[in-house]
């Protein structure tokens, strides 16, 4: 859809503009409902809009060298990120609108990971996936809504307001990537960026019924990126399709100087396996993600969709990752702690929020008490015990250890199998206000989606069914840098079911 | 000096005592166990994570970029050029260099540290099991180094009275944070101040020598916390404090001194010393307790996930080694050896690369090594102290100088003149043979001139004259006084002598 809507725009049969101008009018007609955005750049939008619109215009009376016009684009281009297998600016993404998740930095667009501390702060540069989408000719609409500093699976930990799910507005979009995840299923923007901690891009993905992808630790830059817990953080895409969302990775993916962790290995041309025959491929179930705690609604849908996979000449097979029932734990020891230091910056003397308090620890204090919002204070006391002298091996080592033999598990999965297949969430979304009093079940959420983070690996998550009315969410999840294959699996998963009732009727939200 | 140094040969380090008895700075029947903890900045054109520049002096917060301001997203890239000088450093100290070490967070609030944690290692350090040797009576001790690892310094505050709690506000610096440090810590093979003085300056030289860092303490690019006990001879090992704020080898040596004293006093007076940090307090020329032990900082190190482990090739670490200058201790050897320097003078010149080179390149101009030594060590020494200088600032270039020595040499000088000449050129710059011409300085042999000024003085002094024929050997001296006074100290003074000692005949024979 995109790659149509974008060559339309290339060759003059719709205006960049003229669709920037769409988007803010569903948005002005359903945010207020819906919650999505915490910041809309509408002004500076139709602006950068109109500037590519004049500029094919000129392209195509001289020569018509249409593709050619986006040299202009690149003016601010040279984003590293770009730099790695595909080429800057060369259009794949021109005139088309997106949404970004509040913690990601945009130069001159509030970043405040929708969080009082962070209230007002505008960034002076551009994470380098920003500056990569933008080399591509895409269109910044705004900020999106999230769970405060990305933590939580409902976007109710938002400092501002929740966000809906467009599916249910009594719902929960789940998170923390809510607004993008909301944005995209209610046709707010064709696609938006989120990031993904512990699930952040695939669960909300999997309660609004649209598709998110979680790369391969490294594959795409987390400069820019507000960081939460850095060895589990990953940006990823939320598209309509499986299309869409190869698109949107072939700009995303690269390595990146600016950061330490990013790989340096060539991006493939994820389209390009698109529509390829899965026949042959080897799909692994384990059984601890089919079993106890999974909604009945759920797992029926999950197995209709293996059944789809039979269908289509793949090898399904159960299978086990023995460690799964640790992994939970392992995340709330890792996770926290890292947070408990990257969110020590945060401490009213340079920028953001600032309390005053008497002298500098009061200052301290009554900053970040009134800054951060019940579960973030929650997260950085956790973090802070699991790091502590005398706490240190028996909590943060020895999660260490065991998120090592998490990864083990699914190394050893992988030698045997060429993706492993679960449900995203145990269960469809949620109603607003039923698990804000339990935190730990609403840990739950997430228990399906954590151990890929734990490991490192790329998993997508992608409608595949109804319980209830609600989407129900697939994920594939592959071995490192196999964000090809788990292309090719979910889209021809997408063309196998294009005619299903459950798609039918989630394509409302349209 | 230490009133009793037993000249030893190199002794390895151990146990540290004052051997033989009484050492300056620690009282009778006690000995001090010193180490010391040395953070040294790395003469790197840019910081240790990101691109900005390191020059000292630049106005306030003009050398800052978001990475080494920590703004919400930006990530740490370790500099190349860090890790060589550090790994010049390690090897120039006899350490064993690690092919596998670590980044690790130290995690503390300061205003002045933009992450509140700082980016150091930890328990994998970049290099181990070093030393270094210092002069004893007539030979040397060694002290081990225990380990050196890389990190990153702090901005500096500014307070708006003596310190952060009392201060009604402070203003902050960041162009210094982010520059690299090595953090440089000796095993507590240290006996006296004066060794921990000893320890330093060699310590010092040997980073000039090789590059790594222009150790300038007072611009902050040399620091050093002290870790001081003391105990009776043989006996267990006594509580040991910290001594932070030391800023000049002096002040090492002072606050040493004092704090050997005062520990000394609270055991002989049947107390107890607390285990806790103390501040020197350079006016009052005393140390005060910072915090005590309750108040310890709990830094909560843990790896730090946005850097990946710190593995360098084999090779590269003996690239390194093979291509370190000569050192101080083989250039001392040296000079004794091929040059017949005596040992003290070799290791005066050799104590800095700066005076050394000059030494050295003064000597290739007029190679006549003991000369140029007794004038380095004499006058260019001299006129450094006077003014304040550091070795870096000789204002002569070396080969004016091996000109005005070979003036003296030719007679067209005597020495007398030659100093006044020296001190026109630290003045003024100019070559030696110019200042001489135009102040009419050169040496008058001309024995007719010297004559009559001869006979003037012999005529003028009857007394003294019969004081020397009576055998006062010394009178000749006040009659080649006023030969040199009547020609503006241009005569050469052998001439006058000779044809003193020619009129008067020999001295007693009155």
């Amino acid at each position: 859809m995109i790659a149509e809507t974008a060559a339309a725009i290339r060759r003059g049969e719709l205006r960049a503009r003229e669709l920037v101008e769409s988007c803010l009018s569903r948005i002005a007609s359903l945010d207020a409902l819906l919650g999505c955005f915490l910041t809309l750049d509408g002004e500076r939008a139709l602006e950068r809009a109109g500037h590519i619109d004049e500029e094919l215009a000129r392209a195509r009376q001289h020569g018509g060298r249409a593709a050619g016009g986006t040299g202009g684009l690149k003016a601010r281009g040279g984003a590293p990120g770009a730099s790695g297998g595909n080429q800057a600016g060369d259009g794949l993404l021109l005139g088309i609108p997106y949404a970004c998740k509040d913690n990601i930095c945009t130069r001159g667009v509030p970043t405040t990971c929708a969080s009082r501390i962070l209230e007002g702060y505008v960034p002076p540069y551009s994470a380098t996936v920003v500056e990569g989408l933008e080399a591509a000719g895409a269109v910044l609409l705004g900020k999106t809504n999230m769970d405060e500093f990305a933590m939580g699976s409902s976007g109710e930990n938002s400092a501002f307001f929740p966000t809906r799910n467009p599916r249910d507005t009594t719902r929960v979009p789940g998170g923390s990537s809510s607004g993008s995840a909301a944005a995209v299923a209610a046709g707010l923007v064709p696609f938006a960026l989120g990031s993904d901690t512990g699930g952040s891009v695939r669960q909300p993905a999997s309660f609004c019924g649209v598709v998110g992808f979680k790369p391969t630790y490294g594959r795409v830059s987390r400069y820019g990126l507000v960081a939460f817990a850095s060895s589990l953080d990953q940006i990823g895409p939320l598209t309509a399709t499986v299309e869409d969302c190869a698109l949107v990775m072939e700009v995303l993916a690269g390595h990146d100087p600016r950061d330490a962790t990013s790989a340096d290995v060539p991006v493939p041309a994820y389209r390009e396996v698109l529509g390829r025959e899965v026949r042959g491929m080897k799909l692994g179930v384990p059984r601890e993600y089919m079993g106890e705690g999974i909604e009945p609604g759920v797992r029926e849908a999950v197995e209709a969709a293996l059944r789809v996979f039979e269908d289509l000449g793949c090898v399904v097979e159960e299978c086990s990752l023995p460690h799964t029932e640790y992994a939970l734990a392992v995340y709330y020891l890792v996770a926290p702690a890292e947070a408990s230091s990257n969110l020590a910056r945060y401490d009213g003397v340079r920028y953001g929020l600032r309390v005053e308090g008497g002298d500098i620890t009061g200052m301290y204090s009554h900053t970040r008490r009134q800054g951060f919002g019940a579960e973030v204070r929650r997260r950085i006391m956790l973090g802070t015990y699991a790091l502590s002298a005398g706490y240190y091996d028996a909590y943060y080592l020895k999660a260490q250890k065991v998120r090592t033999l998490v990864k083990r598990d699914f190394e050893q999965a992988f030698s045997r199998y060429d993706l492993l297949v679960a449900p995203t969430s145990p269960t469809v979304a949620f109603r607003l206000g039923e698990r804000t009093e339990d935190p730990l079940s609403m840990y739950m959420a997430d228990v399906c989606t954590i151990p890929v983070n734990l490991a490192g690996i790329p998993a997508i998550s992608i409608p595949c069914g109804e319980e209830a009315g609600l989407p129900v969410g697939l994920q594939i999840m592959g071995p490192p840098f196999a964000e090809s294959t788990i292309l090719q699996a979910a889209h021809a998963f997408e063309r196998a079911t294009v005619g299903a009732s459950w798609r039918r009727r989630g394509g409302e939200g349209r | 000096m230490s009133e009793v140094q037993t000249g030893r040969p190199v002794r390895a380090g151990g146990p540290a005592s004052a051997p033989g008895g009484v050492a300056a700075g620690v009282p009778a029947g006690w000995e001090a166990v010193i180490g010391l903890e040395v953070h040294v900045e790395l003469s790197t054109a840019s910081k240790m994570f990101c691109n900005c520049p390191t020059r000292f002096g630049a106005p306030p917060n003009s050398q800052v970029c978001p990475v080494c301001l920590g703004l919400p997203g930006v990530l740490p890239v370790p500099n190349r050029q860090a890790v060589e000088l550090a790994v010049r450093a390690a090897l120039a100290l006899n350490c064993k260099v690690a092919t596998y070490s670590k980044f690790d967070r130290k995690n503390y609030f300061y205003p002045d540290m933009p992450k509140n944690y700082q980016i150091s290692q930890y328990d994998l350090p970049l290099a181990t099991d070093g030393y270094l040797e210092v002069p004893e009576g007539e030979g040397s001790r060694r002290i081990r180094i225990r380990r050196l690892h890389l990190e990153e310094d702090t901005g500096k505050s500014m307070h708006a009275a003596d310190d952060i709690v009392t201060a009604r506000y402070s203003l902050l610096d960041f162009n210094r944070a982010g520059i690299p440090l090595v953090e440089i810590v000796s095993e507590p093979d240290i006996a006296t101040p004066e060794q921990a003085r000893l320890y330093l300056e060699k310590l010092k030289a040997i980073m000039q020598y090789c590059g790594v860092s222009d150790c300038r303490m007072e611009e902050g690019s040399l620091r050093c916390d002290i870790n001081v006990s003391v105990r009776r001879p043989g006996g267990r090992a006594g509580t040991r404090t910290e001594v932070k704020n030391v800023n000049s080898f002096r002040a090492v040596e002072r606050a040493l001194t004092y704090e050997i004293a005062r520990q000394v006093e609270v055991l002989e007076a049947g107390g107890e010393v607390e285990q806790e940090t103390r501040h020197w307090d350079e006016g009052a020329g005393c140390t005060r307790t910072l915090r005590t032990k309750e108040y310890a900082h709990d830094y909560r190190y843990f790896p730090d996930p946005d850097l990946p482990p710190l593995v360098l090739d084999p090779a590269w670490i003996e690239e390194i080694r093979r291509s370190l200058p000569e050192l101080p201790d083989a250039r001392r050897e040296r000079y004794v050896r091929e040059m017949g320097l005596p040992p003290y003078d070799a290791g005066v010149i050799t104590a800095s690369r700066a005076l050394a080179e000059f030494f050295e390149e003064t000597v290739r101009a007029y190679p006549q090594p003991k000369t140029v030594s007794n004038w380095v060590m004499g006058e260019v020494r001299r006129y450094l102290n006077e003014h304040g200088l550091e070795p870096e600032q000789i204002p002569v270039r070396p080969a004016d100088l091996a000109d005005l020595l070979a003036m003296v040499e030719r007679g067209t000088v005597n020495m007398r003149a030659a100093r006044q000449v020296f001190t026109e050129m630290c003045e003024s710059g100019r070559p030696p043979a110019e200042i001489v011409r135009e102040r009419g300085l050169e040496q008058v042999s001309d024995e007719s001139l010297i004559e009559r000024a001869v006979d003037e003085a012999i005529a003028g002094n009857p007394a003294v004259v019969a004081d020397y024929r009576k055998g006062k050997e010394k009178a000749l001296g006040f009659l080649v006084g006023q030969v040199m006074k009547a020609t503006r100290g241009r005569a050469n003074p052998q001439v006058v002598n000779r044809l003193l000692r020619e009129r008067l005949g020999p001295p007693g024979t009155g």
